[in-house]
């Protein structure tokens, strides 16, 4: 299948060409870092996880949300989601590698990874993160691709993709609900440590995914003959709503535990990240951003007659795609790590260098995604020819 | 061979315990980690422990013990000081320095920093300006340890915690895990800003982690920790475990608080009031 890869208009190899620039210029960028160590990010003693962590976090619920239209297509037989299932599972195939990507841009000594194969540690979750994102990514792949070279010759899937498609469902909640692990299980983090931390991150990822899913849409609709279906576009779109809903009542509950207690090493980062603490409070204005986006996306998204508009559609998901990105990236990582465990306050921003790293990681993305997508709808053409 | 350095802390820690409890050669038939070979390294002269701890005296910690401890802590672990301009012929062209990246094993705060939670608007002045030590609480439930996906963090069994730099990937989530704040991340090579290499001990590579180690390096000689060498009786370590022990005689007559005692990681070091 790979040969249609090859095969492309001018604008196709613009596209691609753009894309390898970008990650061209985050290559040289990350010889620095590999030479020079860390000390190229914003990161500090007090904030020891940054942007990569943050970006990670976030695609990890981008590729756990492509199990919003697995689950109806599947285990529902949900018809309409027949074109669109294979997005889905390509989308989390590039959004994993994505997070492979900012893991190992993360370390101090990327030399020393396999380090994790070689000492397996089950009592570290990061071991248990490393098993099911590598897990998911393995299935994704497979039943993608024996899914999508199938509908190509116009036969069944081979009978072993069932239980593989079965097994990707926890597989998907799994990476997400670990990754929320690997922060709500550190005793010294008030703001991490809550019970509600990976549902919050669940319903995030079910709202966030599936709002990319539909903006992809409208592009492959554009860009390409195949059309995934304004029925499944609209039935996702209610996903993302339900799921943005559970997401801001589950941060609601947080707000009321923490401030109704009142106890103080769970309020100071919602104060900090708010109302800005000590006179620090360079994430207040994104905060309230978030917090603006993501209420506005419900509304226009709850109201049918604005749900079903296609003009605005596009924009509803861009602005809840950024809603929950500042919410759970930016927000997340800062809001845990400030005030420090001595109730000092270091701020983090990203240095221009990190943010370079960081674009060339979602070029890879975007290029793996471009490619895979251009198979999926290249051979959905040829079928329905 | 690649395992030799890590089983030789070990065994370092294994056989200190045997050599202090036991007869040797007992301890070595029920040695789990079959390390015989490398008890022969240990020195007779090791001091040993069943756990170890420190209790520091506020009362008589002033700040120029202070001052002292954490000179001669930094100087003799090679510890960077970013402070420090590194010699242009040696090491030309090096960058700026960041200081929110500086790396640090023992290092003085305010009470409202060393016991967050504990905090009173109404706590007597003479605290308030207190130098209060702060470093690796060596704790018995080590969240570090648990975190790290590579056991290059790892607890001995006498309840130190030690690192192995060699293994450490530079993933950080001990630092995310450590509810004291005692670990730094090496976000750049620090030979450029260690004015005098101290031989015998190893200088670190650029994204690694490192903390207080308690000297293990020093007690396996026989030796005290350089903080409480210097510290002119305000530090002392011993074994917890010992009724006997002089930690112990500290602890039974005087108050001694820990930090964030709540969070159940039972810290090591205590310090009198």
């Amino acid at each position: 299948m790979l040969e249609i890869a090859v095969k492309g208009s001018k604008k196709y190899w613009i596209w691609l060409g753009l894309l390898l620039a970008v990650m061209g210029a985050g290559f040289i960028v990350y010889i620095d870092q590999f030479l020079n160590g860390l000390m190229i990010t914003g990161m500090s003693r007090d904030v020891s996880w940054g942007f990569y962590i943050a970006n990670f976090t976030y695609l990890v619920g981008v590729a756990a949300g492509g199990v919003m239209v697995v689950i109806p297509y599947y285990l529902h037989n949900y018809e309409k989601f027949h074109r669109i299932t294979i997005l889905g599972e390509f989308l989390a195939v590039a959004a994993l590698i994505m997070c492979l990507m900012f893991i190992v841009a993360d370390l101090g000594q990327p030399i020393r990874m396999l380090n994790v194969l070689l000492y397996p540690t089950p009592h570290s979750m990061l071991f248990w993160d490393m098993c099911v994102l590598n897990g998911y990514l393995f299935l994704n792949i497979v039943i993608g691709w024996k899914v999508l070279e199938a509908e190509r010759n116009q036969i069944k899937p081979p009978a072993w993709t069932t239980p593989l498609i079965y097994l990707s469902i926890p597989f998907a909640i799994g990476i997400h609900t670990v990754t929320a692990y690997l922060y709500c299980g550190l005793p010294g983090r008030g703001f991490w440590l809550t019970a509600i931390l990976a549902p919050r991150f669940l319903a995030s990822a079910f709202a966030a995914g599936p709002a990319v899913l539909i903006l992809l849409s409208f592009i492959i609709k554009k860009v390409t003959k195949f059309d995934p279906g304004w029925e499944a576009m609209q039935t996702l779109s209610k996903i993302v709503c339900y799921a943005l809903i559970a997401n801001v009542f589950f941060f609601a509950c947080e707000i009321f535990v923490t401030y109704y207690s009142n106890i103080p090493g769970h309020k100071t980062h919602i104060d900090y990240l708010f109302f800005g603490l000590h006179g620090h409070n360079a994430l207040v204005p994104w905060m309230w951003t978030s917090i603006t986006l993501m209420l506005t996306g419900i509304v226009l998204l709850v109201i049918p007659a604005l749900r079903s508009n296609r003009t605005l559609l596009p924009f509803t998901c861009i602005m809840i795609v950024i809603g929950t990105w500042i919410d759970k990236s930016l927000g997340m990582i800062s809001g845990g790590f400030v005030p420090s465990p001595l109730h000092h306050v270091t701020e983090y921003a990203p240095t221009g260098k990190e943010v370079i790293i960081s674009l060339a990681v979602f070029a890879t993305g975007f290029l793996i995604l471009t490619i895979l997508f251009k198979l999926a709808s290249k051979v959905k053409e040829e079928v329905r020819g | 061979m690649k395992k030799s350095r890590r089983s030789f802390l070990k065994a370092a820690g294994v056989s200190a315990v045997a050599i202090g409890a036991a007869p040797a050669i007992k301890a070595i038939a029920s040695d789990p980690h079959g390390a015989s070979h490398v008890v022969k390294k240990a020195r007779k002269e090791a001091l040993t422990a069943k756990r170890w701890g420190m209790v520091i005296d506020t009362n008589k910690l002033t700040e120029e013990i202070a001052d002292k401890i954490v000179e001669a802590c930094h100087k003799a672990h090679n510890v960077p000081d970013f402070n420090y301009e590194p010699d242009e012929e040696k090491y030309p062209d090096t960058r700026a320095v960041n200081h929110n990246q500086e790396v640090k094993w023992i290092w003085e705060e305010h009470f409202e920093h060393a016991f967050p939670g504990k905090e009173d608007e109404f706590l007597a002045d003479k605290f308030k300006h207190l130098p209060f030590l702060v470093t690796c609480n060596h704790c018995k439930n080590a969240p570090c340890v648990q975190a790290c996906p590579t056991q290059a963090t790892f607890q001995r069994e006498d309840g130190i915690v030690l690192m192995d730099f060699h293994r450490c990937i530079g993933c950080r989530f001990c630092m995310a895990a450590c509810p004291f704040g005692s670990r730094s991340f090496n976000f750049r090579d620090p030979r450029p800003f260690v004015k005098e290499t101290n031989p015998d001990f190893p200088t670190r590579t650029r994204g690694v982690v490192e903390k207080c180690n308690l000297c293990a390096e020093r007690l396996a000689k026989g030796e005290q920790p350089y903080c409480v060498e210097v510290s002119e009786g305000a530090i002392t370590v011993g074994d917890l475990e010992d009724p006997n022990s002089k930690v112990r005689e500290l602890l039974s007559e005087n108050y001694t608080i820990r930090r964030k005692q709540e969070l159940g990681t039972e810290p090591s070091v205590y310090y009198i009031m």
